[in-house]
């Protein structure tokens, strides 16, 4: 990275903000062009979500039937009693532990530590598979009660075609995720960020910053995660 | 700041962005198929998009022979006239205008504008034209497969679009939702790439209140797309949803035949509310580029320097802004709660402001400027009166109170043509007599681009002017035949009929156009690498065309903003963006005392 020159005073307020935003070459100083596009990314990502949930609301508040219980159909009998939440519990502070591990995996990489790196991408990707199980394991349970995008034995079918096209969009996110997670930590093992090698695709050099950008990626699936978990099963 | 910046800074800042690594292609396939250079793919992009927009454009004729002479061809059937209004709809908005705007100019001139090699990430932007191809591939499926294309209206509204009875429900339908998914994909890898390349890769001392404001409209209308597709994109799975899988998000329970449909209990409204929250900005994410073009147009054709040039680049900043807050004016009769109405109709005025702010400073750069009716310059004056007016029938249509009666009329039809359709395309051609030049070393033909010009404007004049009138009588749009009505007079058939001549007449000038194309390539006169001497960077590129990497060895400074046009004092009227202030050469203080 080329050493930045900033003035050293900047007006305050929004003219200093606009200014500094307007200057020189970059807007944004010391940023790589990834982490940019990626959070220009998860800009739009989040206009992909927010237009999904305020769908579901809509169509929760505008249907003629009642909606089903969340504390009943999201249940799991345990020894033979109803424990509301109990899967959904575990999913969340699953996903929310291998943002810990993501960060852990960034910091290492800034310190060139192939192995700790390594493998905190791997038990991330871990977690997000284990993530994944759960939510197909959830999928397979509703579907066996009878839950269909088109109907449910509980009320409005609205229910069933928002549950299943969110969670599904949310988990394609988190299952592209690990496919990523997995890719690399295989770079990072191999050395191929330390050394700089141009991917096999984009022939881009590779460079520890990339763990960062895909870090990311997997924290906004996991604050994604806690919206859907307040409007779906908290609701 | 501003007008005086040209001055203010005499040293080269240091370099921040690194040098690009790019891939050099070495075989034909390399350079000119899978091309990862800005230049192809914006060559690529808008090659395509003029011919899928012919196609549209045939379809428009299709429709005018229905109109102006009915049944004349006995191909066009009721069904088949709406499904030629819902392709003809869909393709000129998303598939042509916004395709051109952002991936043909976005490509070519962001980079070489901003001083940089070439786009942030060129293999994305390669894989977004090859989507974006795909796109158009699956949306022209449509008319061959079983059923046809959709005849649901571009608007795509259910229940209507899914319900079976309309024209291309069974198939059509669907490929026009996964069209329309696969190029919000395609679309979101270019514009990654466009605002990354404004935001970090520009060249020593290019800041951001010295870009062209071609850049700055284009980067804002791509902005603006990033956060409108998704809306459109929701839309659409949940349409696909709804007609493949049988969910309700859209559907309500309907009576077909006597018996209950599968589906219940969805909300249609939901659907006009996410495709008019895609579907405004979507207007100005085709303005905007095209405010920005024309601001340069002007500029470098009146040898003067852009009026205003703070207030144009907050213009465009909240043009862009207003428009997500102006969606539901497209929904006045679609039952809304009335103060919601008025909430839009108050936001749908007040984006006049800055709208008029533009509109005024482009006529005060005219305003004693040095112009040239070069053709560019035709083109940037024919989009000034053409948007006026459009803008000023907007008025109208912004209303609550006056929209209701004129909502589903040739009004909108004609309203919507003029300013989203006549002058942006008037701006498209402006630009491509512009940039030709650079794009293939040659100009385009003069004579032959007269031509093209006043058949094109005082023929979409012919065309869309009288559709007012048929407006305020009451004629409803996207009717196949209007038959015996009590309000619709009979003069409405012989205006309908000279209309239609007039289409015919304008359709004919852009194969003249096509041909200048193609002829200039070959035989147009030599154009030099600068042949408008125009400040921009693009013009100053050591070869004409541009090579791969732009800018040959060293990628330029820049020391001045874009418009130094006919500086006091100065001996050449215009002083390229990159020359130093001590390589301008200035005129002996004799004569003429002080200035401004």
């Amino acid at each position: 990275m080329v050493e930045t020159t900033r003035g050293p005073t900047l007006e305050p307020g929004l003219r200093g903000l606009v200014t500094d935003l307007a200057s020189d070459q970059r807007a944004f100083k010391n940023v790589p062009w990834s982490k940019a596009m990626m959070w220009l990314f998860l800009l739009s990502d989040i206009f992909i979500f927010a237009c999904f949930l305020v769908g579901y609301m809509q169509v929760r508040i505008t249907t003629t039937v009642a909606w089903p219980n969340a504390s009943d159909v999201f249940a799991l009998e345990l020894g033979g009693r109803h424990v509301p939440l109990l899967l959904i519990a575990i999913m969340t502070f699953i996903l929310i532990s291998s943002s810990g591990t993501m960060a852990l995996a960034v910091k290492f990489g800034y310190e060139q530590r192939r192995l700790a790196t390594g493998g905190l991408l791997i038990l991330t990707a871990l977690l997000g598979a284990s993530f994944v199980g759960m939510q197909a394991f959830e999928w397979t349970k509703l579907i066996g009660e009878g839950v269909r995008p088109w109907s449910n034995p509980w009320g409005a079918e609205q229910f069933g075609a928002a549950f299943f096209l969110i969670t599904g969009f949310h988990g394609t996110h988190v299952s592209i995720g690990v496919l990523f997670l997995i890719i690399m930590a295989v770079k990072v093992m191999r050395g191929s960020l330390a050394a700089g090698h141009p991917g096999f695709l984009t022939r881009r050099r590779g460079r520890y910053e990339m763990v960062e950008t895909l870090g990311l990626y997997w924290h906004f699936v996991d604050l994604v995660w806690v919206f859907i978990f307040a409007f779906f099963y908290l609701w | 700041m501003g007008e005086r910046e040209y001055d203010a800074s005499s040293h080269a800042p240091p370099a921040e962005v690194e040098e690009m690594e790019l891939v050099h292609p070495r075989t034909f396939l390399g350079k000119y198929i899978w091309s990862q250079d800005a230049k192809v793919i914006a060559v690529q992009y808008a090659l395509t998009a003029t011919a899928i927009g012919l196609v549209a454009l045939v379809l428009s004729l299709l429709m005018r022979l229905q109109l102006g002479f009915p049944n004349s061809l006995a191909l066009i059937d009721p069904g088949s006239y709406l499904q030629y209004v819902t392709m003809h709809g869909m393709i000129m908005v998303v598939y042509l205008l916004t395709a051109i705007f952002l991936g043909g100019f976005g490509n070519y001139l962001i980079p070489l504008m901003c001083g940089a090699r070439d786009m942030a990430f060129p293999y994305l932007n390669m894989l977004s034209y090859w989507v974006y191809l795909a796109s158009v591939l699956i949306l022209v499926a449509g008319f061959f497969v079983g059923g046809g294309s959709s005849g649901a209206g571009w608007t795509l509204y259910p229940p209507q679009s899914i319900t079976p009875g309309t024209p291309g429900a069974d198939a059509g339908i669907i490929l026009m939702l996964v069209s329309l998914a696969v190029f919000i994909i395609g679309f979101t890898m270019g514009g990654l790439n466009y605002v990354v390349t404004v935001l970090q890769g520009r060249a020593r001392g290019m800041t951001l209140m010295r870009l062209p404001l071609t850049v700055w409209g284009i980067f804002m209308a791509t902005v603006m797309a990033l956060l409108a597709f998704p809306a459109l994109l929701v839309a659409v799975l949940m349409m696909l949803l709804d007609r493949l899988l049988g969910t309700s998000f859209f559907m309500p329970e309907m009576l077909s035949m006597g018996e209950g449909g599968e589906h219940r209990g969805g909300s249609p409204l939901l659907f006009q509310h996410l495709f008019w929250f895609f579907g405004h900005p979507e207007v100005y994410i085709v303005a905007l580029p095209a405010f920005g073009i024309v601001s340069d147009l002007i500029a470098v054709h009146a040898r003067k320097n852009i009026f205003g040039y703070r207030m144009m680049v907050w213009a465009i900043i909240i043009i862009g802004a207003l428009s997500f807050v102006v969606w539901a004016h497209h929904m006045y009769v679609s039952g809304m709660s009335p103060y919601f109405g008025f909430l839009f109709a108050t936001t749908t005025l007040v984006i006049a402001v800055p709208t008029a702010i533009k509109v005024y400073n482009w006529v005060l750069t005219l305003w004693r400027g040095n112009i040239h009716l070069t053709l560019p310059m035709l083109f940037a004056i024919g989009f000034l009166f053409t948007f006026v007016n459009g803008g000023l029938s907007g008025l109208f249509l912004g209303n609550v109170t006056v929209d209701v009666p004129l909502s589903d009329t040739y009004f909108v039809v004609g309203h919507f043509h003029m300013v989203m359709a006549v002058a942006p395309v008037l701006v498209i051609f402006g630009a491509i007599y512009h940039w030709y030049p650079k794009v293939t070393g040659r100009l385009l033909d003069t004579t032959l681009g007269k031509i093209h010009f006043w058949m094109t404007f005082l023929g979409t004049y012919a065309i869309y002017y009288p559709m007012h009138f048929m407006g305020l009588q009451g004629v409803p749009r996207r009717y196949y035949a209007y038959g015996e009505t009590a309000f619709v007079s009979d003069s409405v058939q012989s205006l309908n009929a000279f209309i239609t001549i007039a289409a015919f007449v304008v359709a004919l000038a852009q194969l003249l156009f096509l041909y200048n194309l193609a002829w200039s390539y070959f035989r147009g006169r030599e154009a030099g690498p600068n042949p408008w001497r125009a400040t921009t960077l693009e013009w100053q590129t050591p070869h004409t065309p541009p090579r791969h990497g732009n800018f040959g060895e060293e990628l330029p400074v820049v020391y001045r903003w874009p418009y130094d046009y006919s500086v006091p004092g100065v001996k050449a009227d215009f002083i390229p963006q990159n020359v130093p202030p001590e390589a301008v050469e200035r005129e002996a203080p004799v004569g003429r005392g002080g200035g401004s």
